[in-house]
């Protein structure tokens, strides 16, 4: 399967240079841009792990192609996205979030059904990846 | 432009206020003291409701009515009578106003100015002490400024066309339970434009066969399913058979793509007893987001978003029946007003047309609601139908929703018209996709990413939006059959509601 999180995961995988124009943009808007990886893609696992901080004050993309080179040489096997936070009032939170490297294989999830009364189900949804202990899903 | 200006630009001079009137009407006719309250019948003009010298103060509610006054009534006097018949006044004079602080209760119409371009019609502007309202409540609000005046005999027609909020009144409405920002958290979306369809047919299909058509869109792209504004509780589906196999679809489309995905689940119902139950199951299966109908009526909207901030629900408000009163230009409540009301009411989504599509939308008049959904704050901008500065001092914001007749090959122009936060829903341009839904609703996404993508590039992407579709469509088949099925599908009508003002060009230097 194909986890289609973050923005752009419908169109083939962005190359380096799309990924700095995306980048370039976030820092033009005046965002910070964070660099995250994960081995456990659940929908709703919302903190990924960080690469070092959201970088402030950048005004080049290359500073995050950089960083970026450096994550992946680590965590090359696992979901890497790239985060961009707006600190204006009314926003202050995440304006644009996608997925720029991703495990060769992706394994999937599985959907869980816990058989209730009155036919409600309880569902749990688990990535296979997951049953593996965490830094020893992928690769 | 600032606003005024612009304002007395469109008008020539000569007719601010109608010529025969023109000396006497500038200045307050009202009568003072004990001759005030002989009893019998007086001009509303002369009983306090025209203060053309009144300047409203930061606390007041001010309306903007479109007045078309029989034949022969003065303007001034029948926008008195708008001011004094949705304030204080009855048809004959009263003893027992002595007995009340009178003059703050009166509603004060302070300016009328002629409709640019629109004989016989005026803008009344009239002005009401805050302390008319009860806080927090629009059946209140909505009571006291069209509860009576609508039908009133020496006007031909009367249209709400716009209304300043004081801050003080606003911050006594809890506003949208969700707000743009969590509801973007919570789903884990960030920087596109969210998607959905609603399902269709909208009758007759069983909650099984439902269930199946939201499998289907969601695992296919879309973030959203819904449920249409007549989908209750019918005999061909009952609303539990509904959310179950909804629920059912909705975690399988999550586990297929590791997304986090929703149905807006319509719990309109014929009692309030009937909507908490069928929310309450909504919460109990793990839905993230309910729906209601307008017709539920606002005290109804109200509790729901009550209900839904005690909840962490998103509450997704179809704006069912209200062209019955928004549509006609000179007749009933503009739509910016019952967008302001749903701002404060707490609803989390509200449908506020697409431009593009087959439902009525002027593209300025579209843009203001926009603004009115989405902004902290809102500069008046005329040529957009928004006639006051209006604060909303921090109320969440409200996500539009663009529905009805619209499709992947229009993606650039719903961009450049709508922007990033809104909800794009394609019905039947999902489910009526050649190679089936989950193709129409990939299609969809991809032309959606492709586009946001090109945006964020710098690209000029309205105009280059037809080859940026196509290129995308080079590695998505689903896409190059959606646009060829609909390359030439266009909705194109004369609007019946636009701006009254338009920007007059300046002189360039």
């Amino acid at each position: 399967m194909r986890v289609t999180q973050g923005c752009f995961s419908f169109l083939p995988d962005l190359t380096d240079e799309q990924i700095s124009r995306q980048v370039q943009y976030c820092l033009e808007q005046g965002w910070a841009v964070n660099i995250e990886f994960t081995d456990d893609p659940h929908p709703r696992n919302h903190f990924w792990e960080m690469w070092g901080l959201p970088m402030f004050d950048l005004r080049d993309a290359a500073g995050v192609m950089m960083e970026l080179k450096e994550c992946r040489k680590v965590y090359g096997d696992r979901y890497i996205r790239l985060s961009a936070f707006d600190s204006s009032h009314g926003w202050e939170s995440v304006r644009l979030s996608f997925i720029v490297n991703r495990p060769k294989e992706e394994p999937s999830f599985r959907l869980e059904r816990r058989e209730m009364a009155g036919r409600n189900i309880r569902y749990t949804t688990t990535s296979y990846a997951a049953d593996r202990p965490e830094g020893r899903r992928y690769g | 432009m600032p606003p005024n200006e612009l304002m007395t630009a469109s008008i020539p001079t000569n007719r601010r206020t109608p010529p025969e009137e023109s000396n006497m009407n500038m200045h307050s006719m009202t009568v003072r003291g004990k001759d005030r309250y002989k009893s019998g019948v007086m001009e509303y003009k002369k009983m306090g409701y025209w203060e053309p010298d009144y300047v409203p103060k930061d606390t007041d509610v001010i309306a903007l009515f479109r007045v078309t006054p029989q034949d022969g009534v003065d303007p001034i006097e029948a926008s008195a009578a708008v001011a004094g018949e949705s304030s204080t006044a009855t048809w004959t004079v009263v003893w027992t106003d002595r007995l009340t602080a009178a003059e703050k209760y009166r509603a004060k119409c302070f300016r009328v100015d002629p409709v640019p371009n629109s004989p016989g019609q005026y803008f009344a502007y009239i002005a009401y002490d805050i302390d008319l309202f009860e806080p927090g409540s629009i059946a209140n609000l909505s009571a006291s400024i069209i509860g009576n005046v609508f039908g009133f005999k020496p006007l031909k027609a009367l249209r709400l066309e716009d209304m300043r909020l004081p801050v003080a009144y606003v911050k006594t409405f809890q506003g949208p339970a969700t707000g743009i920002v969590v509801e973007r958290e919570r789903m884990d979306k960030f920087g596109r434009p969210l998607l959905g369809a609603t399902v269709k047919p909208k009758l007759g299909l069983s909650g099984r066969n439902y269930g199946r058509v939201v499998y289907e869109a969601l695992k296919g792209g879309l973030d959203f399913t819904k449920d249409d504004e007549n989908i209750n509780s019918q005999p061909f589906m009952h609303w539990r058979e509904r959310f179950l196999y909804c629920m059912e679809a909705v975690n399988k489309a999550q586990a297929a793509s590791g997304e986090i995905k929703g149905t807006y689940l319509n719990v309109t119902a014929g009692t309030m007893e009937d909507m908490y139950e069928r929310a309450e199951f909504a919460k109990e299966l793990g839905s993230v987001i309910i729906m209601i109908d307008l017709v539920i009526g606002y005290t109804a909207i109200q509790s729901m978003a009550k209900w839904a901030r005690r909840n962490d629900m998103i509450l997704h408000l179809h704006r069912a029946g209200h062209s019955t009163y928004t549509r006609q230009r000179s007749h009933g409540v503009s739509f910016r007003v019952i967008a302001k009301w749903m701002r404060l009411a707490g609803v989390d989504h509200i449908h506020a047309g697409t431009v593009v599509g087959k439902l009525e939308g002027d593209p300025a008049t579209t843009r203001g609601y926009y603004d009115i959904c989405r902004e902290d704050y809102n500069p008046a901008r005329l040529e957009h139908g928004v006639f006051f500065d209006q604060h909303w001092a921090s109320l969440n914001k409200l996500m539009p929703v663009a529905s009805g007749g619209i499709h992947a090959g229009q993606m650039h122009q719903l961009l450049d018209h709508l922007g990033e936060d809104v909800i794009l829903q394609f019905g039947g341009g999902t489910i009526g996709h050649p190679m089936g839904i989950q193709a129409g609703a990939t299609a969809n996404r991809v032309a959606l990413e492709a586009m946001i993508l090109a945006r964020n590039e710098g690209r000029d992407y309205l105009h280059e939006g037809p080859e940026i579709l196509a290129k995308a469509a080079e590695t998505c088949t689903p896409l190059k059959a959606a646009l060829e099925v609909w390359k030439d599908v266009t909705f194109n009508y004369e609007s019946t509601d636009m701006p009254d003002y338009v920007p007059t060009p300046s002189v360039a230097m």
